[in-house]
């Protein structure tokens, strides 16, 4: 059941010019960094060769793409995210789901993972223009691996976020809106403090996806982002319960 | 309507009740819907039919109540009992980017029809809402017409025991609306149907039973037989050239509710079911009224409420007496 609900999701998000517009200006975005950072290394390549412990091939051309692709999503995700609930209920669509024998959890859960489905493809750009040097040169694959890994659970709780925003209000621009604020407010929180241990920096998204960027998986920032993803799923499942309860 | 249906309950809704706030936009309203049996629900806008239906449908937690569907509770087990519901909002839930056939197979698997059945439920569903041509066109670009008919057939593609039916023919031509009748009959005939409307002439067309809302209450239930014999209790409108008070009117006409139309003409609504016109052309011949019409008036839904609303206050009075 969750499946017809995924791919009745894409499908309506690939019917639309938004999902492909937004492929496309990341992956040129996305490419250009890329060729820009890999022409840096290619240039230096011999100076490197130098240094003991200099940047790899994986730190210069491809970590760059994904900490560019966090802050593009950040920009991506509510104006893919908007429209999930907030224009079911404007177009009255919403009952159709409502009145089939389709629980509230799956309703949610459909919407939640066609969105990062829809978003992993992006992970998955980056990694084919990572594995594309495989023709010269060599990769770092556990450092791959850990930005990928990190890169998909911050599109999982952005997603999540951006649903919950979405149930709140009938009007998509509303919850794009809604959805942005809260990500900068995660993303930027660890300015509002210059003190290292302050609790703060256990909220800040940017601080928790660092870990990852830097080839490390620490439990904590996992257990962070699965932690957000869940409380925004669970979130929207109950506002939507609300909304048949009337309050 | 045939003898195959059997008297088993479909829909059975208990003292259903909703409030918003102080606001009761459904109070203690019951329902009991047999196979085969077509249910109308009357009422003019702002009655509750809407929100009685959403109730039914599970798309709204009733503040009290209870709802059966095929002797499943509707609340305890919304799943099962909501597949054997087929629904029609006011606004038929359209994704208008979808194409007339995939928008039906959405809908069918969303109500689990296997992937092997849902071709030929799709065919069926189709063909039974007049839309055999139309599988390749997308729902965005269809008229109203037709865009209403994706919504009926979207609410039968799984054959459900109850299918419920909001204000089906609104903003329909007359041809359509016709056409939606017929099938709307056709349906009736193995499933139970309740549909809403402010059409009087249409319950009496299509449906078995009437219940008749007024301010989220149930004012009238009954068949259809009941509702026209209800409607016998004929009004009357009667024009005068020098008439009297409607009080005096109404006294000749044996208690009769008089409302004055403009100063000469006269909307009389017999006590009981009586017929008082005798009565008002010798009175009129006799004290000189200048009678110059009397004729059955076109009962209309809003009489009908007249005279419900006038009969309970009667009954009001008996008790209060």
């Amino acid at each position: 059941m969750i499946r017809t609900i995924i791919a009745k999701e894409l499908r309506s998000l690939f019917a639309s010019p938004l999902a492909w517009v937004v492929l496309a200006f990341l992956q040129v975005i996305l490419a250009l960094i890329f060729l820009t950072r890999l022409n840096f290394f290619i240039i230096n390549q011999a100076q490197l060769a130098r240094i003991p412990n200099a940047e790899g091939l994986t730190e210069t051309a491809v970590l760059p793409m994904f900490g560019i692709s966090s802050i593009l999503l950040m920009m991506a995700v509510p104006l893919l995210t908007m429209r999930l609930i907030a224009e079911e209920r404007r177009n009255k669509t919403m009952t159709m789901l409502l009145s089939a024998p389709v629980s509230m959890t799956q309703i949610v859960l459909g919407k939640f993972l066609a969105t990062t489905i829809f978003l992993a493809l992006v992970g998955g750009l980056i990694t084919l223009m990572a594995l594309s040097l495989l023709m010269g040169g060599r990769l770092d694959y556990g450092l791959l691996a850990a930005n990928l890994i990190g890169l998909l659970l911050l599109a999982g709780s952005f997603a999540a976020i951006g649903l919950y925003m979405s149930c709140l209000t009938t009007h998509p621009v509303v919850a794009a809106i809604g959805a942005l604020a809260v990500f900068l407010v995660l993303w930027l929180m660890n300015i509002a403090t210059i003190d290292q241990s302050s609790p703060i920096h256990l909220f800040s998204l940017l601080k928790h996806f660092e870990g990852f960027v830097n080839g490390t998986i620490a439990v904590t920032n996992l257990i962070y982002f699965v932690l957000l993803t869940a409380v925004f799923l669970i979130l929207s499942i109950r506002r939507l319960d609300a909304d048949r309860l009337g309050a | 309507m045939t003898t195959t249906a059997s008297s088993e309950s479909t829909v059975s809704a208990r003292a259903l009740s909703r409030s918003y706030g102080s606001n009761h936009a459904v109070r203690e309203v019951s329902l009991e819907l047999k196979r085969g049996e077509v249910l109308g629900l009357l009422g003019p806008n702002g009655a509750g039919k809407t929100t009685t239906m959403q109730m039914l449908t599970g798309n709204l937690a009733p503040s009290g109540g209870e709802v059966d569907i095929c002797g499943i509770d509707l609340i305890e087990r919304p799943i099962q009992a909501k597949s054997r519901i087929g629904y029609l909002p006011e606004v038929p839930p359209l994704y208008r980017e979808l194409k007339v056939d995939e928008y039906l197979r959405l809908a069918g698997r969303l109500h689990k029809i296997k992937t092997e059945a849902l071709a030929q439920a799709v065919l069926r569903a189709r063909n039974r809402c007049g839309l055999s041509d139309m599988g390749g066109r997308l729902i965005g670009s269809l008229s109203k017409g037709y865009q209403q008919r994706v919504g009926i057939a979207q609410a039968i593609i799984h054959e459900p025991d109850v299918i419920i039916l909001d204000e089906p023919t609104v903003g329909l031509d007359p041809n359509q609306i016709r056409e939606i009748r017929t099938l709307i009959k056709d349906l009736g005939r193995d499933h139970s149907l309740i549909l809403s409307t402010h059409i009087l002439p249409e319950v009496e067309a299509v449906c078995d039973r009437v219940q008749i809302l007024h301010r989220g209450e149930v004012v009238f239930n009954d068949t259809i037989a009941g509702l026209k014999q209800f409607r016998g209790g004929q009004t009357l409108q009667l024009g005068l050239r020098n008439p009297p008070s409607p009080e005096d009117i109404g006294r000749v006409a044996g208690g009769a509710v008089v409302d004055a139309i403009n100063a000469n003409l006269f909307r009389v609504h017999p006590r009981g079911g009586g017929d008082p016109t005798d009565e008002l052309v010798r009175a009129s011949v006799e004290r000189g009224w200048g009678l110059f019409q009397l004729q059955p008036a076109q009962t209309s839904l809003e009489e009908v409420f007249v005279q419900l609303t006038h009969r309970e206050e009667e009954e009001e009075e008996k008790v209060s007496k």
